[in-house]
């Protein structure tokens, strides 16, 4: 399940944030909000997303860089979030 | 002049007229009354006089906004010296810089920015300033602890307030050089208390006023937000940089802290007014929006004035230079098929305007021409640059100085002034002042790119978008994470371009220089 929703989120960020970007190098540890891949309009559509997506919903705290800052950390989120 | 005003005497008076109200509000860290705020200001006085600050000085403030930054304002002001307040988010580096550009005595900031900054200082060649260290901030404890710690546990003696001299600065704001280096806008006492009472006048604020402090301290719009309440008995209301980026929690923050007048860049009101969700709280204090530092869309201004009709709201317009030196009241409710954003109005009464063409003659009604302001509120000029001082500058034959805004503006009925358009190559950027300049400047401190070329274009949306264009020195090109990365490490966030396009080598005009024109035509 967990790489369903990492293919899902990565496919999203690489059309939307990152196009032409080759995929390989959007890796699970690449920093996207302290990498300035994100910024702060990028990363609402992106938990937007994620919400309507997962059907989770996301408290305030959590749409920032200490929760979103790359795809292991969104995957970690959302699997929390749905279980 | 005889009726020269500090800019910190209105807050001092305002401390002994209302003691016990609450000056600054920092959400989640606590809150300070006037008499404490004196008192805390005061003895960072007694601290900066203790190493022979006074006029003539600079004290940097490198510091998350908080309530020790307020004290660390007030008291740099107290001293007779010059805040220089940076942005606690930008690279160290670009910090480093401003701080060894204007030469300050002292340095108030906090631990996690010493090692990075006394390094980045040294690169420039130094010297290291006197340090004040903070172990943090927020509710102003950090800021007493330091003081406490080199001795300063009380205030000895009342601190008179001195009227400055005419050349006394009392801020200065570095804003986006074209030269890739932040240049540092000088404004002095009479600058900044013409112009904070010029808002007393229009804005009529009362001692039981909530304003927010959206902006960032080294932005100007932080000058109403602070010394415009502070001077009426008010309350302050900080916004931290991560709420204030974040419609869903600012909308409910807002709403809680019943703020009664706003002021911030139109684009956080356009993502409150989308995403804020606001009609599901309780706005009836705030009377009075305020918006400065770029065009409001006029379907996102719709939608806010449609969600919030109560407010009155105000466009304000003003480069750094001059602080607000226009403003017009939007007229409620904004018309359906309306799509001309709104005027950027009136010349304030405190400063005149006049319209020139090229050649620097003033132009009459109808034509466009570029804007230029005189009166107390215009900055001395930039920090140890005079040539870009007097370039900025048109003097007439009676000695007036008018400084050139560089925007393009024409005049409607009734001395109402129409933004047109920049006439050089700054644009702005979520409120801020963005020189494509000094981001080429950025990106050719990659060893790998040979060729940079930016520029701006309209964006219905976002107001502008910014394209880079590039060629490199090996045929791999960098990929889009590396360049961003780099430009997250190189340049302000507000800086980072939307677009990066790579050429194997970039168009060139009949002289061999980049031809932008045929770049914004690719656009």
């Amino acid at each position: 399940m967990e790489d369903g929703i990492k293919e899902t989120i990565k496919k999203y960020i690489l059309d939307e944030f990152l196009p032409g970007e080759d995929p390989n190098n959007l890796t699970d540890d690449t920093p996207l909000i302290s990498g300035g891949i994100l910024d702060s309009i990028a990363t609402l559509k992106l938990v937007m997303f994620m919400e309507e997506r997962f059907g989770i919903t996301l408290a305030a705290h959590e749409a920032d860089k200490e929760h979103l800052d790359t795809l292991t950390d969104i995957v970690r989120l959302v699997s929390e979030k749905k279980s | 002049m005889s009726d020269m005003r500090a800019l910190h005497k209105s807050f001092v008076e305002a401390a002994a007229r209302f003691p016990t109200n609450i000056a600054v509000v920092e959400p989640g860290e606590g809150s300070i009354s006037y008499q404490s705020l004196d008192e805390l200001s005061s003895r960072v006085c007694e601290y900066l006089h203790g190493l022979g600050v006074g006029p003539g000085e600079r004290v940097g403030l490198y510091l998350r906004k908080s309530i020790d930054t307020v004290a660390a304002i007030y008291g740099t002001l107290k001293s007779g010296a010059a805040y220089v307040p940076v942005d606690s988010t930008a690279p160290p580096a670009r910090n480093a810089y401003i701080m060894h550009n204007c030469g300050v005595k002292v340095l108030i900031t906090e631990a996690r920015f010493e090692d990075k900054l006394k390094q980045e200082i040294d690169n420039l060649g130094g010297p290291i300033p006197h340090l004040l260290i903070l172990d943090g901030t927020g509710g102003g404890h950090p800021l007493t602890n330091a003081l406490t710690a080199k001795g300063l546990s009380s205030v000895t003696t009342s601190i008179p307030v001195l009227s400055p001299r005419h050349d006394d600065l009392a801020y200065i704001l570095y804003t986006s050089g074209s030269t890739g280096k932040p240049k540092g806008v000088m404004l002095t006492h009479e600058n900044a208390v013409s112009f904070v009472d010029w808002c007393s006048e229009v804005f009529q604020p009362h001692f039981t006023d909530r304003f927010s402090s959206h902006a960032p301290f080294h932005f100007d719009l932080s000058i109403l937000d602070i010394h415009v309440s502070l001077k009426h008995g008010a309350t302050l209301v900080l916004v931290g940089e991560d709420i204030g980026k974040d419609p869903v929690r600012l909308a409910k923050l807002v709403s809680d802290e019943r703020i009664s007048i706003w002021y911030s860049a139109p684009s956080i009101l356009s993502l409150l007014a989308q995403f804020g969700n606001l009609a599901v709280y309780d706005y009836s204090a705030l009377r009075h929006v305020l918006f400065a530092g770029e065009v409001f869309p006029v379907k996102h201004l719709r939608t806010l004035t449609q969600l919030l009709p109560i407010p009155r709201y105000f466009n304000l317009y003003g480069p750094t230079e001059t602080n607000v030196c226009n403003f017009h009241e939007v007229p409620l409710p904004v018309p359906d098929d309306r799509t001309t954003p709104y005027p950027i109005g009136k010349v304030c009464s405190h400063l005149a305007g006049k319209v020139i063409d090229e050649s620097g003659v003033e132009i009459t009604t109808g034509q466009e021409g570029e804007l230029c302001i005189s009166g107390r509120g215009v900055m001395e000029g930039y920090w140890s640059l005079p040539e870009q001082t007097a370039h900025g500058f048109l003097t007439d034959a009676d000695g007036t100085r008018w400084y050139k805004t560089g925007d393009i503006v024409v005049e409607a009925e009734d001395r109402i002034f129409i933004y047109r358009g920049r006439r050089d190559r700054m644009v702005k950027r979520r409120g801020y002042r963005v020189e494509l300049g000094e981001i080429e400047a950025g990106l050719y401190k990659h060893p790998l790119i040979k060729e940079v070329a930016v520029v701006a274009a309209p964006d219905e949306e976002a107001g502008v978008k910014i394209n880079a264009f590039l060629s490199g020195k090996e045929a791999k090109r960098l990929s889009l994470i590396e360049i961003k990365r780099f430009c997250s490490e190189n340049l302000p966030l507000y800086m980072i371009p939307d677009r990066f396009t790579w050429y194997d080598a970039l168009p060139k005009t009949s002289t061999d220089k980049i031809d932008y024109q045929r770049l914004k035509e690719a656009n």
